[in-house]
């Protein structure tokens, strides 16, 4: 083996946290992490939050992000350990020898410079390239990364350009110095799944055709298994299990690997359609104040009780939009909303105490949904009170219920949310919508805040909670694996439409239209080569054209 | 039309509606106070024939709207009035002495904003060390201090013991460019110590606030030095709020100066808005005040415009 690029020796990294009410202190977030990297090679540093993949990351460059700070071991690059290494030693690493790609382009783009200045700057201060030879260098860059217009992009200003674009920009950014190292940091989490492909393999040609080394930082274990050489699970600043990438998704030795490789292999068989649907949109088109285009148009979809109808689609697609016009926040231009045999008013004011009981909602954030200053119980026994008029014991007796339903218990009640984990907290929400006794509940990406392996527990709790409640959910999601894993029916959304909506064995089967076809096919697979077949498959397919 | 003159020619029609408001509240103002010209003129001792005799003549007993709309009439044309107590047009005698109260302004601002926001990045480039803690400790102390007692430390200190500038700031005509510059430097100093805190701590906050986000990280790890961090990505950034603070505070350099123009006896609006107040009378405290209206809407709609210049966003749409 050739000599180490980055050589990392029981890295240990801590940090100082500021608990409401208790002194700060320092604790430990990585504890002893070793691994090696040979020139040109890529490893992927995969694990959920909290485990110190980024953190692993950037310290890479010697770089603590907040009040992080590297505490112990060695970190290697280029045969000199960079944590004793002299402060102008270091600048000329950042920037010049290694380079970084965020999660957010967007945020991580000056929104008040233009592309091109961002995307040359390191390379000129560093002094690798004259200011010509380094623009010239970007535009051959964003030619490779499938840029639109490369020799005229980098005049545009960040919010003139796409988020997909502007990440394949930031790893022009990241390129443009001809570094030896790139730490991709979750580069494509941030995106469509259709865009996603795009730029994942933008990404990898990159890293082929430059010959540089990369440390790829993803929760995916799908995406990771298509650009690495080598794959390092991480769980809570440990290392579990670090070897090459065909052992770690075909063999892997560790439980907690082995969990994240069979994560989302949830099996739920589909349930036949009811002659009385529980919910049934008609017609709806709706647009946005302000607006003079329809968000929504013609929407028609039916409910059935105690089943799952799946509304999946990409950002922009309206399926939000969907859900606010069922709960009567975003008042219809056309159309009607049948709920429980009755027609529900279009406008919010015009809704009864019943129907507002009846149709309940889960969203995507679970920790702002709840009041930080309540307890579980104060939230959980809210809608018991206002819906039930429940007090004292009986109001306890039916919280220790449901906190049992979801697999708390009652030694959670005192607990406030601050005190919860991500997937702890979205079960309180769930707790909170089913105390209402709903016929209905709308779950607005319920899933995607959360780790892989928390939201599988999660699905797995709403399917038991829908057998033994009969609640029919309205799941919207962007996330295909999660629709298999819980629908019965499906409604594909794009642009405002459904374009593909049926029971789930009939929209996921073929033949299908191109726009789901392209949906389906864009969701990374855990087996190595994925990429490559569904690329070199649609290039045949427009070849075909 | 783009956004961008939609947008600054709404402001500006928002200023004239501003400014007439602002000349109708110091008339009614005005209007309140007890007394009035002819009083002031005849002292306690007048007999109500000559009082009733003089307002005759002012033009006083003729009802307030009256009053009001003539005077608005003459603005329009430019015509600031007559002074009822000495019979001079008002815009020649305001002429000269906004003329030096600019001049003393604009000399505190070259002075105080660039070396207020070189403070600023210099506190941020050592927050939390001895550097930023001496210049908020010095900044603040000479905030909190009022500023005629500084003034009259400096002319005893300075002018006096040192005898570095003159104690007096008076200036005329004759006097030569450098001459003048001398005059000026006390109340300068002055007016720079006393403006000096609020920009500074203003350019402060904000680029700290700026230096929270993603892209400087990016460009801390290209390997940017920290000053060229704080300005080629935090200060363009922070532009805004800055441009706010500044504009706030050289209306404060044109409007708030009365106390330095007394202490230093120099002939610029201030004593003469102080006299005339006493003598009610209404035209010159009027036109005053309409300048310092004009003044104060002006800079904070120039604020107003830098920011939205500054929000590439407006500047170059989609």
């Amino acid at each position: 083996m050739t000599e180490a690029l980055l050589k990392v020796r029981d890295l240990k990294i801590g940090a100082t946290v500021y608990p409401p009410g208790e002194k700060p202190h320092d604790i430990e977030i990585v504890h002893g992490v070793s691994f090696d990297l040979a020139p040109g090679k890529v490893l992927g540093l995969i694990g959920e939050s909290g485990a110190g993949k980024s953190t692993i990351g950037l310290a890479s460059m010697a770089y603590g992000r907040g009040g992080v700070e590297i505490t112990g071991g060695e970190v290697w690059v280029n045969g000199r350990d960079i944590l004793k290494t002299s402060h102008g030693d270091i600048r000329k690493l950042r920037g010049g020898e290694v380079t970084y790609v965020s999660q957010s382009a967007a945020a991580s783009f000056n929104p008040a410079k233009k592309i091109m200045d961002q995307v040359v700057e390191a390379a000129v201060e560093q002094k690798k390239f004259s200011r010509k030879e380094a623009e010239g260098r970007a535009r051959e860059l964003f030619a490779k990364l499938g840029l639109p217009d490369p020799d005229n992009i980098g005049e545009r200003y960040p919010h003139q350009v796409s988020g997909g674009q502007l990440q394949r920009c930031m790893t022009a950014l990241a390129l443009c110095p001809e570094p030896d190292l790139v730490v991709f940091d979750e580069p494509t989490t941030a995106l469509d799944v259709t865009t996603q492909i795009d730029v994942l393999m933008a990404i990898k040609e990159a890293i082929a055709d430059t010959g540089v080394a990369a440390l790829y930082i993803t929760h995916d274990l799908a995406v990771v298994a298509q650009v690495s050489d080598d794959i390092m699970v991480l769980r809570m600043g440990n290392t579990v299990e670090y070897g090459n990438t065909d052992q770690i998704i075909n063999n892997p030795q560790e439980e907690y690997t082995q969990a994240l490789v069979s994560v989302r292999s949830i099996e739920h068989e589909e349930k036949k359609p009811t002659p009385d649907p529980v919910l049934s949109v008609d017609g709806i088109t709706a647009r946005y104040k302000g607006l003079n285009f329809d968000v929504l148009h013609n929407v028609n979809v039916e409910l059935h009780p105690g089943q799952t109808l799946a509304v999946v689609g990409e950002s922009g697609s309206g399926k939000s939009t969907l859900a606010r016009v069922i709960t009567g926040l975003l008042p219809p231009r056309d159309g009607e909303i049948t709920f429980s045999g009755r027609k529900l008013s279009g406008d919010l004011k015009g809704r009864t105490r019943e129907d507002l009981r009846e149709l309940q909602m889960i969203y995507q954030m679970a920790d702002v949904a709840m009041n930080p200053r309540q307890t579980v119980g104060t939230i959980i026994g809210r809608p018991l009170e206002f819906y039930f008029n429940m007090r004292g014991a009986e109001k306890r007796k039916r919280i220790i219920e449901l906190l049992d339903e979801i697999e708390l218990g009652e030694k959670f009640m005192d607990r406030y949310p601050a005190e919860l984990s991500g997937g702890q907290k979205q079960r309180v929400c769930i707790a909170r919508s089913l105390a209402a006794k709903p016929k209905m509940i709308i779950c607005d990406e319920v899933t995607s805040a959360l780790d892989p392996l928390v939201a599988d527990g999660i699905l797995k709790l709403l399917l038991d909670l829908q057998k033994i409640e009969d609640v029919a959910y309205l799941f919207i999601t962007h996330d295909l694996a999660t629709v298999r894993a819980i629908s019965d029916s499906i409604a594909v959304m794009y642009q405002g439409r459904v374009v593909r909506y049926g029971p789930k064995s009939q929209v996921l089967s073929p033949p299908f239209d191109d726009y789901t076809d392209l949906l389906l096919s864009s969701v990374p697979e855990m087996h190595l080569g994925w990429l490559e077949e569904v690329v070199a498959h649609r290039k045949m397919e427009s070849a075909g054209n | 039309m783009h956004p961008i003159i939609k947008l600054v020619s709404q402001r500006l029609a928002l200023g004239f509606l501003l400014l007439f408001g602002a000349s109708a509240l110091i008339f009614g103002l005005t209007e309140a106070l007890p007394g009035d010209a002819a009083q002031a003129v005849l002292g306690q001792a007048a007999t109500p024939e000559a009082l009733a005799n003089l307002r005759e003549e002012m033009g006083l007993n003729r009802p307030a709207l009256t009053r009001y709309f003539e005077w608005l009439g003459g603005i329009v044309q430019g015509d600031l009035g007559q002074s009822l107590t000495n019979k001079l047009d008002i815009a020649e005698s305001i002429g000269s002495r906004l003329g030096n109260t600019l001049f003393l302004a604009f000399w505190a601002a070259v002075v105080s904003v660039p070396l207020a926001i070189f403070l600023g990045l210099l506190a941020v480039r050592y927050r939390n060390r001895w550097p930023d803690k001496l210049i908020s400790a010095v900044t603040l102390t000479t905030i909190s201090i009022p500023e005629f007692l500084i003034g009259y430390v400096l002319v005893y200190f300075v002018a006096v013991k040192l005898g570095l500038f003159s104690p007096l700031a008076m200036i005329n005509d004759s006097m030569s460019f450098w001459q003048k510059l001398n005059s000026i430097a006390l109340p300068v100093i002055v007016l720079t110590l006393v403006v000096l805190a609020h920009m500074m701590r203003m350019t402060r906050a904000a680029i700290l606030n700026v230096m929270q986000s993603a892209y400087v990280e990016t460009a801390e790890l290209k390997g940017l030095s920290n000053f060229q961090v704080i300005y080629r990505h935090a200060f363009p950034n922070a532009v805004a709020p800055i441009v706010n603070v500044v504009m706030l505070n050289l209306a404060y350099l044109v409007v708030g100066v009365v106390v330095v123009e007394v202490v230093f006896v120099y002939p610029g609006m201030g004593q003469y808005l102080v006299d005339h107040v006493t003598k009610r009378d209404v035209p010159v405290v009027l036109a005053c005040g309409v300048i310092f209206a004009a003044i104060y809407i002006g800079l904070n709609m120039i604020a107003d415009i830098v920011a939205i210049l500054a929000n590439p966003r407006l500047r170059h749409p989609k």
